[in-house]
């Protein structure tokens, strides 16, 4: 199409920028929750992150030391308080300029000394070292305060992480629920598609009367929203002991993901060559034999989609846990729900809060771009035929 | 027991009596009832494999009946019960409906819900669209894709957070740290705007959540469809002079049409179910109140069972069209 039509390089340009829009519009999002979780909580709240990729021309306010607890007796009444403005801390920027009043920002140069009136003086030198001198009257009370335009270079942390995986006095860390999540996701993605597997070899491969009801009847409670499912469901789990548990949660998620399953793979199994099975029953093999030899192998890229939906699709829920696992002991609480309760009571703490979001999203992104392909062949077949 | 130990036993248990299920009725079927040997061989294999489907389609079975097809029955049921003292249901008819519909909060949901389906969808279905004829003929577009299709990984919780950093608001006289207000502020806005509480448009600012999440799936199955446009038809457009947006509505659009409709409807359902992005950004504040998250605060904060199942069934009526046509589909395309 290419070749007949032509394309002139302005309409090629302008295909580009527009996907470059699109793709960084998709992105920000994203972006912005994973730099946040590599700055301390001063830095978030001192500059949006997307200021922080970049060395950043920031005008630094701080105050020199207290006076009345370092000030040095000169004689002749005069005072004088010498130190760092940057503390302890190693300052790794670059200051530009400085000024003692936010009114004149960037007045004086790094070296210079200014003369503040009535004979009071204030020296800051590159690196950070200043001299601030007067009577006793000026040296004392509230300490002097600085303005610093300094270019600093981009700075992150792995704090965080550290913080609310590894930490053991953290009482709302993730560690706990990250492995409570992982606890619910492996069973409830395994043992649907085992289930799964046989129901819809027989609804593609056997014949009976009644299949074509049973294969409508599955299309059909595809859609069936799980909230109906909560209250009885939740009552049935409570009459017959199970109550709200890892056991509840494992059987509602299969029962919840088998729709899809059962649709998927019969799907995929229908579309397979019919010789192959014809030729496996004539050489005497049974439909148990064809269906663990044959069927199940060939199935494989079926197999793995659903795996991929299930997956994200236990690891990211929500509802489910609230309603059949997460009990008043909070024991049992996952990464979703953790989440929740730290948006409740943490609302303001966004290095906490964007680090545990990212967390519980490594994971399932992890999953996604190493299996996008099988994703991508799932959803189709899924939904276009 | 430890609940990781616990895990591995369930796996153990639960693929063990699987496999364990299928190989012993199979064994069962062929060795013991139905022997395909002696005078009645024929007829023993004949009726063996009369039962050997429903024999695999047994868990199955029990398994959907149980989770999905007597949930919907027991649940229309109890819509029409009311919780009484000690355990015991009495029955109200329509009382439990008749009260919620008087409720202003349920009408607000109703609202709102609406708002949601004729916008999600359509707005999804829309970026999908022209994010695979963007990237379809693109040297990395593929890698594009990969990025607008990305969010579809991420849980509801996860983006209700990203989203809830992209609205935060911070006092007019220090840095905003939300880049929304950023903009805001840079493109000439007065003073910063808390989104998530300005109603009727924080309707918009949630659902911008989800068709964030929605666009990427939107967008990988219409691409396929778009590939799968013969060739020819675009070529014979080309040559009788047609621009490209005549290609694209006249002759692309209409091929893609049966698809365009089940990405839609796929949304939609998706849309009708949304509980996760306004439980975690708002919980139905600011008159931003949806059917999923209205049910669940009747049936687990207010303990009213017989309303939160009258919630539920509403939801249901409205998926049941799609539902019928599903199962129409489906039906066609099996004859």
């Amino acid at each position: 199409m290419d070749a007949i039509a032509g394309r002139k390089p302005i309409v090629v340009w302008a295909l580009n920028i527009s996907v470059v829009l699109l793709v960084l519009l998709w992105l920000f999002p994203t972006l912005g929750l994973f730099v946040s979780s590599f700055r301390t909580g001063d830095q978030i709240t001192a500059s949006g992150w997307w200021s922080s990729l970049f060395a950043a021309e920031q005008t630094l306010q701080i105050r020199a030391d207290d006076p009345d607890d370092n000030r040095v007796d000169l004689g002749n009444g005069r005072y004088m308080v010498e130190g760092n403005i940057f503390g302890d801390q190693d300052f790794g920027g670059e200051m530009k300029a400085w000024s003692t009043s936010s009114r004149r920002l960037g007045e004086n140069a790094p070296g210079d000394t200014f003369d503040l009136g009535d004979g009071e003086t204030f020296t800051l030198n590159a690196d950070g070292s200043y001299v601030w001198e007067g009577d006793d009257d000026q040296i004392s009370g509230r300490a002097q305060r600085v303005f610093i335009d300094a270019v600093t270079p981009p700075d992150f942390t792995l704090e965080n992480y550290n913080f609310v995986l590894f930490d053991e006095n953290n009482s709302e860390g993730m560690a706990k629920a990250f492995f409570n999540t992982l606890t619910v996701v492996i069973p409830a993605t395994i043992i649907p598609i085992l289930i799964a597997a046989f129901a819809a070899y027989a609804l593609a491969w056997m014949d009976f009367p009644g299949r074509a009801i049973l294969i409508a009847v599955v299309v059909g409670l595809l859609v069936v929203p799980l909230q109906l499912a909560l209250i009885p469901l939740l009552s049935l789990h409570n009459a017959i002991g199970i109550g709200k548990g890892y056991l509840g949660v494992w059987l509602a998620h299969t029962g919840f993901g088998l729709p899809l399953a059962i649709y998927l793979l019969r799907n995929y199994m229908v579309g397979l060559p019919r010789d192959i099975i014809e030729n496996a029953k004539v050489d005497g093999a049974t439909d148990f034999q064809i269906f663990t030899k044959i069927i199940l192998p060939l199935s494989f890229p079926a197999l793995a989609s659903f795996a991929i939906f299930q997956f994200l699709w236990t690891w990211n829920d929500l509802l489910v846990a609230l309603v059949f696992l997460i009990d008043a002991s909070g024991q049992t609480t996952v990464m979703t729900k953790q989440i929740v309760e730290l948006l409740g009571t943490r609302g303001g703490d966004w290095e906490i809060l964007a680090t545990s979001a990212f967390v519980s999203i490594a994971v399932p992104l992890a999953v996604f771009f190493a299996m996008q392909k099988y994703l991508v062949r799932g959803l189709l077949a899924g939904s276009v035929k | 027991m430890h609940p990781a130990l616990q895990g591995l036993l369930t796996i153990i248990i639960g693929v063990g009596g699987c496999v364990g299920y299928f190989y012993f009725a199979n064994l069962l079927l062929d060795k013991v009832l139905f022997k395909p040997e002696g005078p009645n061989a024929g007829r023993n294999i004949n009726r063996a494999n009369m039962i050997r489907p429903w024999l695999f389609l047994l868990p199955a079975i029990i398994a959907l009946g149980l989770y999905l097809a007597y949930p919907v029955v027991a649940t229309l049921r109890l819509s029409f019960l009311e919780r009484l003292p000690g355990n015991e249901f009495g029955f109200v008819g329509f009382e439990n409906y008749s009260k919620m519909f008087g409720e202003p909060k349920f009408i607000e949901a109703m609202k709102n819900n609406v708002l949601w389906l004729v916008i999600v969808p359509a707005a999804a279905t829309g970026f999908g669209l022209l994010a695979a004829q963007l990237t379809d003929r693109l040297s990395w577009g593929n890698i594009a894709k990969s990025i607008v299709f990305m969010p579809m990984a991420i849980s509801f919780v996860g983006a209700a957070v990203i989203f809830k950093l992209v609205y935060e608001a911070r006092p007019e006289d220090v840095a905003q740290i939300g880049i929304l207000n950023h903009l805001y502020l840079v493109f000439g806005g007065a003073e910063p705007q808390q989104w998530l509480q300005i109603p009727f448009w924080n309707n918009l600012f949630l659902m911008v959540v989800l068709i964030w999440i929605q666009t990427g799936f939107a967008m990988v199955i219409l691409s396929a469809a778009l590939r799968g446009i013969p060739e020819e038809t675009v070529e014979a457009a080309i040559i009788d002079g047609a621009n490209p947006f005549q290609i694209f509505f006249k002759i692309k659009i209409p091929q893609i049409m049966s698809t365009i409709v089940v990405v839609w409807t796929t949304i939609t359902i998706a849309t009708l179910k949304v509980f996760d992005i306004v439980f975690a950004m708002t919980n139905g504040q600011w008159e931003t109140q949806v059917l999923a998250n209205y049910m669940y605060d009747k049936l687990f904060r207010a303990n009213d069972w017989g309303m939160g199942s009258a919630a539920a069934m509403i939801i249901m009526l409205m998926v049941t069209p799609i539902l019928v046509w599903n199962v129409y589909n489906a039906r066609k395309e099996m004859r």
